[in-house]
């Protein structure tokens, strides 16, 4: 890799320069540097977001039921999404204890039309039988899975949906994870996401601007 | 660790590809300093390999994941575009009313509280609505949402003592193309207006349906302190106007719900006329008093659309910097004096703004007039200012005798993720160039102030700050934290329905903010009143370097910061909020709600 241009570095690692002061002295009038690119492609944005986001990785749930990430549990759905581990005596059970309250007060929407999923950070440990167990602890209802399997796949998903640390130190560290719960419409390229902590109807609420436009079944009327 | 599986040994063998690419470059000259700058490396040095997903994606430079970034665009080749100025319309159909017209379809569900007392002189009607727009000419279009079909949007044009009402329909589609929703609440930052027309991020402009804003356009204390006139000192001259739709403001704001609202003082008046032969004499409006709107963006390298990490908490660093919707322009200048305001429309980058000559690298001096909109008391000569998003800048630069010369308004504050600025400032050249300007326009007349004139023991140009002698009623204290990646304010979260506590309506309070929140830095934001801090870690704020005097609306709370401040709060009642305006924190509830009313509360720890 001798006399190597900075222009080769960067079409190698597939990575376009950041500064704009680099562009600058970089670009000659009238070229367009577009031949080191493939054509513009008509890829819709959903197809992006799944492409970047949703790996359609192999996961089991406290049942013991083998499932797709993408094409099971998230496609075509409204979703609520958390990260935890069965061992945790950090966040978990505070943030477990206040979605079961979001469940209650979802009701039997549960399932139905919206689906709730805790995620395992220690897939090596979290078996389906300790999901279960801690899903029974916390008198979670039916609807809401919780979901082990491959190191590298949950891995791999943590980063994909954000639940990371930009310190390399602290991402490292089970017990700084992010507390936060992701929500969404697949189908309608919506997504949010609020403090596990958060008051339970006002999460509720927040659920409610997941309904295209006008539909806004779940709404103020449903607090407690 | 037995039976490791396919996939974990593909991405050994790609973090083993990643480090050997890293020392070839290293040996072929490329610093690690180099690499770092260019976003090739994670802050923990690890290269971000093309494929691999081993490496921690630690920089929020547009994705994370090492997806590319956008595609490479040329520089300096297209024209600065002018922000469109905003007309009045004659009349609005329905006439609007205090009351709001749920039956016309209003969303808006409380009365306007000043309404009779400033009843609207100019009508506006604006559209929120969808478009096309392309930032370059090698980018293919992009679908915006903008006011009226414009990013950014039409450029106000007001007038103190001249109340007007802008009727905003909600034209927006249920398909978003990747982020954003059709639900919004327009926000006129800085101004000094009733709750139900501020902006408060739960009162919703639903799809199909408008919402009328009453903007009085007076100064505060016109109720209170100064009654019939309001305080001259709590002039504010540079707003802009956004999205703030609780929860989703980042989204809606980068897909281009944002525009300026240019805030004048009546053309007789001894003050800021636009005007350069009156008052303050600063250049006329609208030909050397040009708004520029900076943002950073990315574009998806694979479909050329406007992207957003919609999976990021910390804060989103574009690659393309934009001035009014253009990577990186060029502006054409008359050899005379021009007055810029300066927003930075975020969502997360702080700026430090210097004027560098390419033939040396030297760094122009220029007069700063303002922080955030408000005039200090006289313009300061400095060679860089430093803005977060939210905050404006009013500035002169003076381009006389300089025909032929060639500048560029350089950011050279280094950032490699959303947390904040690393704090090094880069040498000349180092940084990112946003806007080219060449001083090769005619030779015009110039009759604006030249602020080198203005006698150095002179202590007021434009006009005092307001004292902060009057005693507050309460202190209160609020921390700003990250709990396990969750933005809290005093432990707790925004709601909807809760007021976090209640100011009483013609009162002074003192509130101290303090970042505890580690690595992360919080341009933090109150609605409706403009604040004077009182001390930073204990000192006075100092008047050179970095201004922090001055009244501000946007504090920028940096690492371990504690900042006391002084607030008046007049004339107006309702709901508004505090919050960081790092829009990517606030979407992630880093935001307190409170209400003014006649009574209050002496809560020191909402």
């Amino acid at each position: 890799m001798k006399n190597i241009s900075r222009r080769s570095v960067l079409a190698l690692l597939g990575v376009a320069p950041v500064a704009g002061a680099v562009a600058a002295r970089a670009a000659t009038p009238g070229s367009s540097r577009q031949d080191d690119y493939p054509p513009v492609q008509n890829v819709s944005s959903r197809e992006r977001i799944r492409q970047l986001h949703f790996p359609n990785v192999r996961l089991t749930n406290q049942e013991g039921k083998k499932v797709l990430f993408y094409d099971d549990l998230i496609k075509d759905k409204i979703v609520l999404i958390n990260f935890m581990y069965s061992k945790c005596e950090g966040i978990c059970p505070g943030i477990t204890t206040n979605l079961v309250r979001v469940q209650r007060l979802l009701g039997d929407r549960v399932g139905r039309d919206v689906f709730m999923y805790s995620f395992s950070l220690k897939p090596r440990e979290d078996t389906p039988e300790s999901m279960a167990a801690y899903a029974k602890m916390h008198k979670v209802g039916p609807g809401w899975q919780f979901l082990t399997g491959d190191p590298a796949d949950l891995e791999l998903l943590r980063r994909k949906l954000g639940y990371t640390n930009p310190d390399p130190a602290q991402d490292a560290d089970v017990t700084q994870h992010i507390g936060n719960i992701r929500y969404g419409n697949e189908p309608l390229e919506r997504w949010g996401a609020c403090p596990g902590m958060a008051n339970a109807s006002f999460i509720v609420e927040s659920i409610g601007w997941l309904y295209p436009k006008t539909g806004t079944e779940i709404g103020k009327g449903e607090r407690k | 660790m037995a039976n490791i599986s396919k996939r974990d040994r593909t991405r050994e063998e790609q973090s083993r590809i990643a480090a050997k690419n890293r020392r070839e470059l290293i040996a072929e000259g490329f610093s690690r300093r180099d690499l770092l700058k260019m976003g090739l490396l994670t802050s923990a040095g690890m290269l971000i390999p093309k494929m691999g997903l081993s490496a921690r994606p630690l920089t929020s430079a547009g994705f994370v994941n090492n997806t590319p970034q956008s595609r490479p665009t040329r520089s300096f080749i297209e024209d600065m575009p002018r922000l469109t100025i905003k007309q009045p319309v004659a009349a609005l159909s329905p006439a609007p009313t205090a009351a709001p017209n749920t039956a016309a379809g209003e969303s808006r569900t409380i009365a306007h509280q000043a309404f009779a007392q400033f009843p609207p002189q100019k009508f506006y009607e604006t559209h929120e609505r969808a478009f096309q727009a392309s930032a370059s000419p090698d980018l293919a279009p992009s679908t915006l949402w903008g006011f009226d079909g414009l990013f950014p949007g039409p450029l106000f044009v007001a007038q103190y003592g001249e109340p007007i009402l802008n009727r905003i329909y909600n034209d927006l589609p249920t398909q978003n193309n990747g982020f954003g929703i059709n639900s919004t609440t327009t926000h006129l930052h800085n101004g000094h207006t009733p709750s139900e027309s501020d902006g408060f991020p739960c009162f919703f402009n639903e799809a199909g349906k408008f919402y009328d804003h009453h903007y009085p356009n007076v100064l505060a204390g016109i109720n209170s302190t100064h009654p019939g006139t309001g305080d001259i000192r709590e002039s504010m001259h540079t707003l802009w106007y956004h999205d703030h739709r609780i929860d989703f403001t980042s989204q809606n704001v980068y897909k281009g719900l944002a525009g300026m609202y240019n805030l004048f003082h009546p053309p007789n008046s001894a003050y800021d006329t636009g005007n350069e032969t009156t008052g303050f004499r600063l250049p006329s409006f609208p030909d050397y008093d040009i708004n520029m709107v900076f943002n950073d963006a990315v574009y998806d390298s694979v479909t050329d659309q406007l992207a957003f990490d919609l999976f990021n908490l910390d804060g989103i660093l574009g690659d393309k910097m934009q001035v009014n919707g253009k990577i990186q322009p060029v502006l054409h200048v008359s050899p005379r004096r021009y007055r810029f305001r300066w927003l930075n429309m975020g969502p997360s980058r702080f700026y430090q703004m210097f004027l560098t000559d390419p033939t040396n690298l030297s760094s122009k001096a220029f007069w700063q007039l303002s922080t955030d909109g408000n005039f200090l008391r006289k313009p300061v000569q400095v060679t860089s200012c430093r803005i977060s998003v939210a905050e404006r800048m009013d500035v002169i630069v003076d381009f006389t005798g300089l025909q032929g010369k060639t500048f560029y308004i350089e950011n050279r504050l280094e950032q490699i993720d959303g947390r904040g600025p690393t704090g090094t400032v880069l040498n000349a050249g180092q940084g990112n160039y946003m806007l080219k300007i060449v001083v090769d326009g005619p030779v015009v007349a110039d009759n604006s102030i030249d602020p080198a004139t203005i006698p150095a023991n002179q202590a007021v140009y434009f006009y005092d700050f307001p004292d902060t002698l009057t005693a507050p009623v309460v202190t209160r204290t609020f921390k700003f934290e990250r709990n396990n990646g969750q933005w809290a304010v005093n432990g707790k979260f925004a709601d909807c329905a809760d007021n976090r506590f209640t100011v009483k309506r013609n009162t002074v309070e003192k509130w101290i903010f303090q970042n505890n929140s580690g690595g992360w830095q919080h341009p933090v934001h109150m609605h409706f009143e403009e604040f004077q801090t009182l001390k930073i870690n204990g000192q006075p704020p100092a008047t050179s370097g970095i201004i922090q005097a001055g009244r501000k609306d946007v504090l920028r709370l940096e690492h371990n910061m504690q900042a006391e401040l002084y607030f008046r709060f007049r004339d107006f009642t309702g709901r508004y909020p505090i919050h960081c305006h790092n829009v990517v924190h606030e979407d992630h509830a880093m935001m307190v709600l409170l209400n003014i009313n006649d009574v209050g509360d002496t809560n020191p720890n909402p």
